[in-house]
């Protein structure tokens, strides 16, 4: 969400300022019709009554947000208490979500470092090496991952072969093969934006730490990291934020046996027993969880200029 | 369910407009072969265009939504004719009308989805029970057990399809209870039951319900008939079970929609779907079930043989989904929901 600035009011500039608002108007119509409606679509029909079986009548109601936060029993008749159901969703996706940021980040970095370090003659060679799993279909790539991870499958026949294990490790269907698919998913949304930070490093700052005697580990805390954080920053909100609505992950890897937000929301809107108001409403609630984290973050950002 | 119906590529075709009018046709992508349609129109000279959908609730969203009346005939599964004859989008036709109603096999006359069958006649059907891996089991598959108190040799490697209605009922089965059951000590019981079956489940999938059975990531699934005989076909060692307790059953019916443009010719189609040749030459095709008497001279060896479309004659009758009031599937939804949580 890059805002548009105000067009330069400098001499070269002014020939142009007439025209500032005309030109915008294309780049405002896709936003508007594209990002705003959709969003602003959402948030109206969370408040809106659900129809049985699927659509919305238009009557307001709070309904969907109270089946979210106000638990009162199966039948509906006990006292009203907080619903723990949905935040315990909340709380399992976010967690899926962050270690596979974290796992990211671990693989990540090493990797963009190394490559922003190589000749750049043979940077593009490794960038464009990165992107070539992702040529292919992210269900294909999904369903290959499910493949080589299954118990008769090729890493356990190979750690049984080698004699590692003695029977295949129970892989798939766990959270940690969520993990492991998110984390392939969105690795190269992680290598990117570090590689792009890396690769505007001086390394002459570097050899200046060392010429005062800075250890290794101070200087990449104290020098190199403050200068590629943004880099760092903005990779793992790319793979965090996609990570927390996902469920290819989570129903081909981990076998669909929870529901994560992504399923959640999905179940909302399919099959005849959908309920779109409350769909609508667990959106707006993961997309105002996302935006308070960005505003938390630019706000911190901020404060430390 | 729907792959099977993907047996062959058929290019849907729109003929020219015959002397004798014409018919629309709201229909499943690739569920009719096309030499029905060519047989339909040879015999009766009547040009059928078809358009297609691909769930239940996009062709319900779709009618609703201002194709009522541009079509004469559509395919709905038997929860769908409930909903749509509830919404007032079916027309009724009177038994006599259709010569060939007769031949509506006795079990599909009366069914709860449409009492009297007033305005939809059988398409095809099949059952939604479980298949065993042979090779990891081998003892007795006749009840529902298998699924819900598995025995040691298939704890931790059953797929259950992710699919709400047909998990439910299939549970309600189990434990002897109706469908739309209010009563709350049998509703907390269900869910019980159904939270103490969960940790022996390794997955829910339905799409992928025939393929963990052919790799051999589920040695039991919860499986459509049809599902369950592919994945035979494919080289799983699997049987299909119709459990002592019950079953669950689907049917897609073709209906008679309200304001069909042609009406007369619509009845000349149902007509002709009943006829048990061409229930035969459509049941080949689709490898389902034909509700239709007499088919059985007109079926090829494989699927009049096959052991998933022939119930033993010991097999209870199947039960439909049921389609429950509001309040009454609220307390399902949580249900589900608490399973999944």
């Amino acid at each position: 969400m890059a805002g548009a600035g105000p067009s330069g009011k400098s001499g070269k500039d002014a020939a142009w300022a007439p025209l500032a608002l005309p030109l915008m108007l294309p780049t405002w119509a896709v936003i508007g019709f594209f990002l705003l409606l959709p969003v602003l679509l959402m948030v109206v029909y969370s408040f809106l009554t659900k129809e049985f079986r699927g659509g919305v009548i238009w009557e307001f109601s709070l309904a969907a947000y109270d089946q979210f936060f106000i638990s009162r029993g199966l039948f509906g008749d006990e006292p009203a208490s907080i619903e723990w159901t949905y935040i315990g969703i909340f709380w399992r996706s976010l967690w899926q979500a962050a270690v596979a940021t974290g796992l990211c980040l671990l693989i990540g970095f090493p990797t963009a470092w190394f490559i922003a370090t190589r000749p750049p003659a043979s940077r593009s060679i490794w960038l464009f090496l990165v992107t070539i799993p992702y040529w292919v279909n992210l269900l294909i790539r999904t369903v290959s991952l499910k493949f080589l991870i299954r118990d008769n499958g090729p890493l356990n026949e190979f750690l049984m072969g080698i004699g590692l294990t003695s029977g295949p490790l129970p892989l798939v269907n766990t959270n940690l093969a969520v993990q492991l698919g998110l984390f392939y998913s969105y690795l190269p949304f992680m290598v990117l934006p570090i590689y792009a930070a890396v690769e505007r490093y001086n390394f002459a700052l570097s050899e200046a730490a060392a010429d005062l005697y800075a250890s290794r580990w101070r200087t990449l805390r104290e020098i190199t990291l403050p200068v590629v954080k943004p880099g760092i920053i903005a990779g793992c909100l790319l793979v965090f934020i996609p990570s927390l609505g996902a469920f290819l992950a989570p129903d081909l890897l981990g076998g669909a046996k929870t529901f994560m937000i992504g399923s959640l929301i999905d179940e909302q809107f399919k099959g005849s027993q959908g309920n779109w108001p409350f769909g609508a409403a667990i959106s707006v609630i993961l997309m105002s969880l996302v935006l308070l984290s960005l505003l938390f973050y630019a706000r911190a950002q901020r404060s430390q200029k | 369910m729907k792959q099977l119906r993907a047996l062959a590529l058929l290019p849907l075709m729109a003929s020219p407009a015959l002397a004798e009018g014409e018919l629309k046709l709201y229909h499943w992508f690739e569920y009719i072969p096309q030499e029905l349609v060519d047989k339909f129109q040879s015999e009766t000279g009547i040009a059928v265009t078809i358009d297609t959908f691909d769930s239940n609730e996009a062709m319900l969203a779709s009618l609703k939504a201002g194709k009522i009346g541009q079509y004469d005939i559509t395919v709905p599964g038997d929860y769908m004719v409930e909903i749509m004859a509830g919404e007032g989008l079916l027309d009724t036709f009177e038994p006599a009308e259709l010569p060939n109603f007769g031949n509506i096999a006795p079990q599909w006359l009366d069914v709860p989805f449409d009492p009297g069958r007033k305005s939809s006649i059988p398409y095809q059907w099949g059952s939604t029970a479980f298949a065993v891996n042979r090779d990891v089991y081998q003892g007795d598959i006749n009840s529902l057990t298998i699924l819900f108190d598995p025995p040691e040799e298939l704890k931790g490697k059953i797929n259950m399809l992710d699919s709400q209605g047909e998990v439910l009922a299939l549970a309600s089965i189990y434990m002897g209870m109706p469908q739309c059951n209010t009563d709350r000590d049998q509703l907390k019981a269900l869910m019980d039951m159904l939270l103490a079956a969960k940790p022996h489940w390794a997955s829910f999938g339905s799409d992928t319900a025939k393929d963990v059975l052919v790799s051999g990531d589920a040695a039991a699934g919860m499986i459509y008939n049809g599902f369950s005989a592919k994945a035979r076909a494919e080289g799983a060692n699997v049987e299909y079970a119709y459990p002592k307790e019950g079953f669950v059953v689907w049917m897609d019916n073709a209906v008679l929609l309200r304001d069909a443009p042609n009406r007369e010719n619509a009845l000349k189609f149902l007509n002709f779907l009943l006829d048990p040749e061409n229930a035969g030459t459509l049941t080949n095709y689709t490898a389902y079930t034909a509700g239709v008497t007499g088919v059985e001279p007109f079926l090829t060896e494989e699927i009049r043989n096959s052991p998933e479309n022939n119930p033993p004659a010991d097999a209870p009758n199947g039960s439909f989904v049921a389609v429950c009031d509001e309040a009454t599937q609220k307390l399902y939804d949580a249900i589900w929901t608490n399973l999944k949580k």
